[in-house]
């Protein structure tokens, strides 16, 4: 029932894998890809709100929340802890139903989980009794029409994708931090879903390790043209990414403004106009806490 | 190899004690016979086909009695770590269950079944099922949530998220509840065959009574013997491989959850 044959002979993993993977060429994107038709990741996301009632405890997660997301447009959510992101975004994924409002991606109001918006979380959600290539299967075995060798074929190109064909039986506790959020992203991009949600991918990992990261989704993306929406407390993360910047506050979480970031891609995260734009989001983010402080 | 040499020595200190005590004559060879005279009985036993015979016996009531208590302990976990109301029945009860001695099932066993081979499996089914059934549900309660949730992302759902999520995820606690579930079913079935005497087969139990009956201290000591390195073996063939596949992957012990 499970993999028990893992060769002994698992490659050393290198520690500095994060720093020194300036060396992958463009051309191992993924040539086998699930061609399907239809669709191409437009997603809506109209006058959402989502309450949590527990005991004696109440609260308004989300209030009213409209958003549309163009196919192949990198939104960022921004804003304070507890403000709802990760409610909006497991809404979107179909992991969580909405109290009022709806979801629909490409036309189709969103009743559950779909291969077609694949999530990467926050924390490690890889499984640990898979090794690495095994968890990048997990979600290919589950697409039909694919035979082994395709499925086998796609994960590797995806590993090759975020660097990391050399650690294809590697077990996951023998990858860092960052090497492990590389397989979440090659697991979520496998089954080439037309949304990509990702829930503070970044956030556990060291500066370092996260602008490494950021080079190389802006690479991916390139690549693969997704749409994604990508959840962050991180405002220069956002800005570094993202084609539009959400800003949302609480409580309840409701989205208070937007900037379209008009920066060539791809950006570096330590220049002066990601600064500036930064600050100007930090600000009005600001502004919201304190007026919503004031009665 | 160190290691190994200090294990040798140790042992044959041991047995040197032993043989020293013997020679001291303090005490009568009816109850403390000579580790040569052990060993002969072991030979002869061996060769006469009864041990041999006692062991396949006492091993098929394991197994098949083990084997039942997982089929039922297993699933009886799952179902209580989900829904309530397993859990505040049958996990009770589990719970409960799990407390009593695996003795105290021998007199209600003979009493239902006769001295038949049912009463030893229902001994040996009752000895594990219900430590395996908490450590199922200990285990599939412990696994993070996201793994759930990231799997229905992908499309693992009902029994497909059982068997390639929940199970495997849970798999640290399940081997330790099985090795659990193991040893209780070991010790439950020596204490049935040496309390249910049947004609229907001559398990290792039952030669450790007679050798008491008969008062051939040599009898009991080599089956304690014998007793003692099929359960260090049953141990390292069960349950070894296991433990390396939860170390290769897992990097801990296995317990860890991520
Ligand atoms: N399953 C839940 N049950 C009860 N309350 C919840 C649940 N999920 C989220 N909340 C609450 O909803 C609010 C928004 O949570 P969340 O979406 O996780 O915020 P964010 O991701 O922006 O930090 C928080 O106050 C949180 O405590
Ligand atoms: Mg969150």
């Amino acid at each position: 029932m499970f993999e028990t044959d893992a060769p002994r002979t698992d490659p050393a993993p290198d520690p500095d894998i994060d720093t020194c993977l300036a060396e992958m060429h463009p051309a191992d994107m993924p040539e086998t890809d699930i061609v399907e038709e239809g669709g191409e990741g437009d997603l809506v996301v109209d006058a959402v709100s989502k309450r949590f009632r527990t005991g004696r405890t109440d609260v308004h997660a989300l209030d009213n929340v409209s958003l549309h997301v163009r196919p192949g447009e990198f939104v960022c959510l921004v804003g304070p802890s507890g403000c709802g992101k990760s409610t909006l975004l497991d809404i979107i994924a179909g992991l969580t139903r909405p109290d009022q409002g709806e979801v629909r991606a490409d036309e189709l109001v969103v009743a559950g989980p779909h291969r077609h918006r694949l999530v990467m979380f926050q924390e490690a959600a890889l499984f640990p009794w898979l090794n690495t290539l095994g968890n990048v299967m997990f979600g290919l075995k589950l697409v039909r029409g694919l035979t082994r060798q395709q499925r086998v074929e796609i994960a590797r190109s995806h590993l090759r994708l975020v660097g990391l064909e050399k650690f294809a039986r590697a077990n996951l506790h023998e990858l860092s931090g960052g090497m492990r959020q590389r397989v979440a992203l090659a697991r979520a991009l496998a089954p080439d879903p037309r949304v990509l949600l990702m829930d503070e991918p970044f956030s556990a990992l060291d500066a370092m390790t996260r602008e490494q990261l950021y080079l190389d989704l802006q690479r991916i993306r390139e690549q693969r043209r997704k749409t994604i929406v990508l959840v962050t407390h991180n405002v220069r993360e956002a800005v570094c990414l993202a084609d539009r910047v959400i800003l949302m506050s609480s409580p309840p979480g409701r989205i208070r403004d937007e900037f379209t970031i008009s920066l060539p891609q791809p950006r570096d995260i330590n220049t002066a106009e990601v600064a500036s734009y930064a600050s100007r989001i930090t600000t009005a983010l600001r502004n919201y806490a304190d007026s919503d402080l004031a009665p | 190899m160190r290691r190994f040499i200090i294990a040798t020595l140790f042992f044959v200190a041991l047995l040197g004690a032993w043989q020293a005590m013997v020679l001291s004559g303090r005490w009568s060879p009816v109850l403390l016979p000579s580790p040569a005279a052990v060993g002969e009985y072991l030979w002869t036993a061996l060769w006469d086909g009864t041990l041999i015979e006692a062991i396949e016996v006492t091993m098929r009531r394991l197994l098949v009695g083990y084997a039942i208590g997982i089929a039922l302990g297993l699933p009886l976990g799952l179902l209580s770590s989900r829904f309530t109301f397993f859990e505040d029945t049958v996990g009770v009860l589990a719970l409960g269950l799990q407390t009593l001695p695996s003795v105290c099932w021998i007199p209600l066993a003979l009493l239902w079944f006769g001295q038949s081979e049912g009463a030893m499996l229902f001994v040996v089914v009752m000895g594990s099922a219900w430590s395996v059934a908490i450590a199922t549900d200990t285990g599939a309660r412990t696994i993070p949530p996201v793994f759930a949730r990231a799997a229905r992302t992908m499309g693992s759902e009902g029994f497909h998220q059982w068997t390639r999520v929940i199970l495997p995820a849970s798999l640290p606690y399940l081997i330790s509840g099985m090795k659990q579930g193991w040893a209780f079913a070991w010790r439950s079935l020596m204490a049935a065959e040496i309390f249910v005497t049947i004609l229907t087969g001559f398990g290792l139990g039952q030669l450790l009574h007679y050798g008491r009956e008969l008062n051939a201290m040599e009898q009991v000591i080599a089956i304690m013997v014998v007793i003692v390195a099929i359960g260090l073996l049953a141990d390292k063939a069960l349950f070894a491989p296991w433990e390396r596949f939860l170390h290769r992957r897992w990097g801990t012990g296995g317990t860890a959850a991520t």
